[in-house]
């Protein structure tokens, strides 16, 4: 979330689509209900089923599956046609005056500039800013010269595929340093000019305003409505409640994007979010109490995980990952280092420019002494990665065999991947499995899952191990939530049994590690026996040393003049990121969390629930990253001179008399910095605004979002009928990876979670099987009217991965029917027959009370979902699949 | 589940003065009629903010520390039919179509606990039922006959019984927690703030203000429900459409305590003296005509 639960209250309008936080979120929901109660907000859900959230809406539509970026798109569309935008904040704080690239173009056709149809990938090269300085006034000569976005042909001519940049860097490369010359000959690092062009009057027919305008006028209402099958009326509806915060120029009103899985569980999930990123921008609802764009996480931890490196891609606190161009620390430092970009009479603080302070920080914090300026800081102890490890793929490889054993933890792989037949074949190829968790859960019970014969079980090798973890209330330690709070939770019982907290499981697999390499030495011992293991309990650390190592401490005496205290001791716990040297003084584990325990003790433990503001900031409650700040780019709450846009909803505001920023809320910005200067409130993009256009490699699969159909549709793009589906999505291509057409498998699927169950554990407690006690799958009257199903018949669903071997059908998911009006038939483009979308809860599976019931019904539901996966974020498309259906 | 603390109002087949009732003197000289605490309990369910989640069905199971039941699938969210003997909280799912459109209301049920309570009036047996004066009606089991003739007096089909201990259960407002000062378990669980609980006065008017709210957001037919046939209830419900509440599961338009018990508690009393006579008359003619019946020894077992 760039703001936070609680803020939700100073909301005037909310938008919930992809996401069900009524259902998966109750207890964070009560804030979307204290906006309505306390301030008449509006709520508009948009969601293929009308779920508990659509119970509360003032509006609801229902959506097909997949079709998020046409119903976004449509919503610029309609703002910018109805001038519902926030005009002085985007010409001031996006990058929508600025002049994008001669070469680059739309993709009326499906695809921008610079395909390469050989690499299923793009050449960014043309996806860039134009140099140059202050071309206001420049518009209309523009225009006569028939300057403006390429088509298909000039793109062509003006950008051909540019064979440097398909060199080993490529793709890696997200933004080099800037101001960079290309020289002709040798192959130029991709960068963005150091001064970008501009026109203030946005009218240059090359200004990402006028491209996003012209790419975004195909979103006609009557377009959207084919697509996404949601009446013209009903968008309309939907756009107007959204829009009308800006009515007639007013900046007063705030509005909120909230969303969750539902949009991030496609083959362009992360095109869907820029989409939601670029409305709130549009509108100047980035930075404001009450807006922002927010990410419900799934779990209590999710947050944590992810900023402390849960991806293959990122170290902690979002240092881009070594890859093997990157021989030395200063190559590696200088690659992910971005400079500035941007027109030259405004100021960037382009907070990334510190990336070599945080990064040796870290490496001091992972060696220890060991880490020293002679030996680059034991960079070259860092993996270098030089694939795409992303979850799919790991199991991808190690169905094919080069995967040879796994490691699973906290993570039931069989129950939450996609394909999960495949999963489960991948497994019986390994040589080994260890599964930490608290129930014997399907993973480490491949062997036995439904269909497997006796015979069958003999001939499989794999050794698994089952280590009894310990439950969340058995273990300490940190949980960061949706809003990057930082919250100490305390165990409230012991671990039963055998069972071990999960970071004595970890230490103790270390150091046997660590004493194997001792002994018998290995291919490159350094990184291991040199890792720093400072903890007073080697073999079951305690957090709080942990999160106190996280958080970071001065390594020498520290002074400095410009802060208070100007001094910290060695051996001190360090109170903020800006303490962090680039010179070894310092070490911390996540640049991103140092302030969460510094020297007098953990701001994480902090309970104290005072909220003076009344903005639901509650500075002295837990602690957030960044530096305690409660709403991210909150430089953008004021106008271009410092002042709040609604006077009601204080955040920060610039005090002229001494010349720094204050606030309720920590200023998200450089503290002194006189808004004369013109900095940019988006301090971490090196143009230091928001980016309604994405240059270069910032986006695999466009700079701008489009609408492409999920891998299995039963729509043919009307867009781009030739290009249905994103040119840059990653299919696979083993014997289990199938990929269904509607004309067998009609039903347009999405799986989800219910508010009775918790994923995969709640199958084992009583009390959640009670309330929901079995599958099911929710179908609406008229598709059990058309196959004679009533509610409670057993069916049978099927996908294009499904089949049978010796006999037995595999792939398969059994469930008895929910027939129910919350589903309705939608109307698609050239379609004469409504299409019957389907939705199943993921939560049941083969192990749990109720395991063995029907023998049949034990598959989990991801034995119907394909692999494929969104070529940024490597999610799978667990959501908007093709199924077919019969009575069982 | 009787509670000490808790003043008692009313009580069922009670001969004579209720028990601990009367006047009491307070220290400033005025007198109140035996109640601990000084106003009546009300529970607020806002319809109109409640999300199912099902939180008070899970706290309510838990703090009566009842064992988790047995649950088929019904083609509905709905944990179960309508309430149990052991399970008294139950949220009830409904689609409704509409003129705006489909609606998917969902509307704690309970015990309502009446101001006038038909289970109370119908029931036959000394204390069985009482009614304290903040407004809680109880059920004390030890009492209880099994006669289930408070299941015929209840106009919301809330009290339950139970074949096995051949005893009558329902929500006891959880008497024991709010006799110790605390809400009750359902409104300590709600996560959406849907669930108010205080006095019967700050209730009603926390309820118009949430209605007037609704009224001008065009919701014209939201009202408070709080049906004046049982002379109110200290279980109110914030309706989206108070003009047809059996859309929400059931919930009787205008509940009133069945005629007939009214009239055989009431006017007709003296008729059940004759019959009680008539019936121990009775009894014993039979006792004279054909001796003691033996007690089925695996019957006894079984109980």
């Amino acid at each position: 979330m760039t703001n936070g639960w609680v803020d939700i209250k100073n909301t005037d309008v909310m938008l919930i689509m992809g996401g069900n936080p009524a259902e998966n979120h109750p207890c964070g929901f009560k804030w979307v209900v204290e906006a309505r109660k306390v301030r008449n907000a509006k709520l508009v859900v948009v969601d293929p089923r009308f779920q508990r959230t659509a119970s509360q809406a003032d509006h609801f539509c229902q959506i097909r599956a997949g079709s998020d970026i046409a119903f976004l798109g449509g919503l610029i569309n309609y703002a910018l046609q109805n001038n519902r935008y926030a005009k002085d904040y985007i010409i001031n704080y996006t990058n929508a005056a600025l002049i994008v690239k001669k070469g680059f173009k739309l993709p009326e056709d499906g695809f921008f500039s610079g395909f390469d149809a050989a690499g299923s990938k793009y050449d960014v090269s043309s996806w860039n800013y134009e140099e140059g300085a202050n071309v206001t006034g420049t518009a209309a000569a523009a225009i006569a010269a028939g300057d403006g976005p390429a088509t298909p042909e000039t793109a062509a001519q003006a950008a051909p595929a540019n064979p440097a940049a398909k060199s080993a860097g490529q793709g890696y490369a997200a933004q080099g340093p800037a101001g960079a010359k290309a020289t002709t000959g040798a192959p130029a690092p991709l960068a963005l000019p150091g001064n970008t062009a501009y026109d203030l009057s946005l009218e240059h027919p090359r200004c990402v305003f006028q491209l996003m305008k012209k790419h975004f006028s195909r979103y006609t209402p009557e377009m959207v409505s084919s697509i996404t099958g949601i009446p013209v009326d009903k968008l309309n509806k939907a756009w107007d409640m959204y829009t009308s915060i800006r009515k007639d120029g007013d900046m007063k009103k705030v509005g909120t994007i909230i969303y969750s899985v539902g949009w991030t569980q496609h083959t362009f999930g992360s095109q869907i979010i820029r989409t939601a990123a670029m409305t709130q921008l549009l509108l100047g609802n980035v930075g404001r109490a009450g807006g922002g764009v927010n990410a419900l996480r799934g779990h209590s931890n999710i947050q944590g995980a992810t900023d402390m490196a849960g991806v293959f891609d990122i170290l902690p606190g979002y240092l881009k990952m070594p890859n093997p161009t990157d021989t030395d620390f200063a190559t590696y430092i200088k690659r992910i280092t971005p400079t500035s970009a941007k027109p030259k009479e405004w100021d960037s603080f382009n907070y990334w420019s510190n990336t070599s302070k945080f990064a040796v920080s870290f490496l001091k914090a992972m060696y220890g002494d060991a880490a020293k300026k002679e030996n680059d800081w034991a960079f070259n102890y860092l993996p270098k990665i030089d694939r795409k490890f992303s979850w799919v793929e790991q199991w991808d490889a190690m169905y094919a065999g080069k995967v040879k054993g796994l490691i699973s933890f906290g993570m039931n792989g069989v129950a939450i991947g996609p394909n999960s037949e495949k999963n489960i074949d991948a497994l019986k190829k390994a040589d080994w499995l260890v599964v930490c968790d608290i129930y014997p859960e399907e993973t480490s019970s491949f062997w036995e899952s439904p269909g497997i014969t006796d015979d069958e079980k003999k001939k499989i090798n794999t050794e698994v191990y089952r280590l009894p973890g310990a439950g969340f209330a058995e273990k300490d330690g940190t949980f960061v939530n949706s809003a990057r709070w930082l919250q100490w939770k305390w165990a409230a019982v012991p671990t039963p049994g055998d069972a071990k907290l999960d970071q004595a499981i970890l230490a103790t697999i270390f150091l046997k590690v660590r004493e194997l390499y001792q002994k018998e030495g290995g291919k490159f011992p350094d990184a291991i026996l040199n890792a720093s293991w400072p903890y007073t309990t080697p073999y079951s650390p305690s957090l709080a040393e942990v999160a106190k190592e996280i958080n970071g401490k001065a390594l020498a005496d520290l002074h400095d003049d410009k802060q208070t205290p100007t001094d910290w001791k060695a051996g001190q716990q360090l109170p903020g990121f800006a303490w962090l040297k680039d010179d070894g003084t310092t070490s911390s584990g996540n640049w991103l969390y140092c302030g969460s325990w510094p020297d007098a003790g953990s701001n994480t433990q902090r309970r104290d629930p005072a909220d003076p503001s009344g903005l639901g900031i509650h500075p002295t409650w837990g602690w957030s990253w960044p530096m305690n700040r409660r709403v991210l780019y909150n430089r953008a709450s004021c106008d271009l001179n410092g002042k709040p846009w609604d006077p009601s909803r204080k955040q920060v505001w610039f005090n002229e008399s001494t010349g720094k920023w204050a606030g309720n809320d920590v200023p998200d910005f450089k503290a002194d910095s006189n808004p004369k200067d013109h900095m940019g409130p988006f301090i971490m993009n090196p143009e230091g605004v928001g980016r309604l256009f994405v240059p270069l490699a910032g986006m695999a699969d466009g700079p701008f979002p489009e609408h492409y159909e999920p891998v299995e549709s039963p729509l043919v793009n009307p867009f781009h009928p030739k290009q249905s589906t994103s040119p840059v999505v990653k299919r696979y291509k083993s014997d289990m990876d199938k990929y269904g057409t509607s004309d067998k498998f009609p039903y347009p699927c999405t799986t989800y979670r219910l508010t009775e169950h918790y994923h995969y554990w709640t199958k084992n407690n009583p009390m959640n099987m009670q309330l929901v006690p079995e599958p099911f799958v929710e179908i609406s009257e008229q598709l059990a009217s058309k196959l004679s199903i009533k509610g409670g018949d057993r069916l049978k669903v099927s996908t294009a991965r499904s089949g049978s071997k010796d006999g037995k059908e595999y792939g398969v998911y059994y469930a008895k029917a929910m027939v129910t009006k919350r589903l309705q038939p939608l109307k698609l483009a050239g379609k004469d027959d409504p299409v019957y979308p389907v939705g199943i809860p993921i939560h049941w599976a083969y192990r749990g009370l109720k395991d063995g019931r029907h023998a049949d019904q034990r598959n989990g539901v991801n034995v119907l979902s394909p692999t494929a996966i969104d070529p940024n974020a490597y999610t799978p498309e667990f959501k908007g699949f093709l199924v077919n259906i019969e009575k069982a | 589940m009787s509670n000490g603390n808790l003043e008692i109002k009313a009580i069922s087949g009670h001969a004579g003065g209720t028990p601990g009732g009367g006047e009491y003197r307070q220290p400033d000289g005025t007198t109140r009629i035996g109640a601990s605490r000084d106003y009546d309990v009300c529970k607020l369910i806002d319809t109109t903010t409640c999300i199912g989640c099902k939180a008070c069905e899970v706290a309510c199971v838990e703090w009566n520390g009842y064992e988790f039941r047995e649950t088929t699938f019904d083609n509905t969210y709905q944990t179960m039919p309508e309430t149990a003997w052991n399970f008294w909280n139950l949220i009830k799912f409904n689609e409704v179509e509409t003129d705006g459109g489909l609606q998917w209301l969902m509307r704690k049920d309970q015990c309502m606990h009446c101001e006038e309570p038909g289970c109370l009036i119908a029931c036959p047996a000394d204390g069985a039922i009482v009614q304290y004066t903040n407004g809680i009606v109880d059920f004390n089991q030890a009492n209880c006959i099994g006669c289930q003739y408070c299941v015929t007096g209840c106009p919301f089909n809330i009290p339950k019984f139970n074949e096995a201990t051949k005893k009558v259960y329902k929500c006891t407002l959880c008497s024991d927690r709010v006799g110790a000062g605390l809400e009750p378990a359902c409104i300590k669980s709600c996560p959406t703030g849907c669930l108010h609980f205080g006095s019967k006065e700050d209730m009603k008017f926390e309820a118009e203000k949430r209605v007037t709210q609704l009224h001008a957001n065009g919701h014209a037919d939201a009202g408070v429900y709080d049906p004046s046939g049982v002379k109110g209830t200290h279980v109110i419900y914030v309706l989206g459409d108070a003009k047809h509440p059996e859309n929400y599961g059931g919930l009787p338009a205008d509940p009133r305590v069945p005629f007939f018990v009214k009239m055989w508690k009431g006017p007709l009393k003296w008729l059940g003296g004759i019959g009680m006579v008539a019936g121990v008359l009775g009894v014993f003619m039979h006792y004279v005509r054909f001796g003691p019946k033996e007690v089925d020894k695996a019957e006894e077992v079984k109980r």
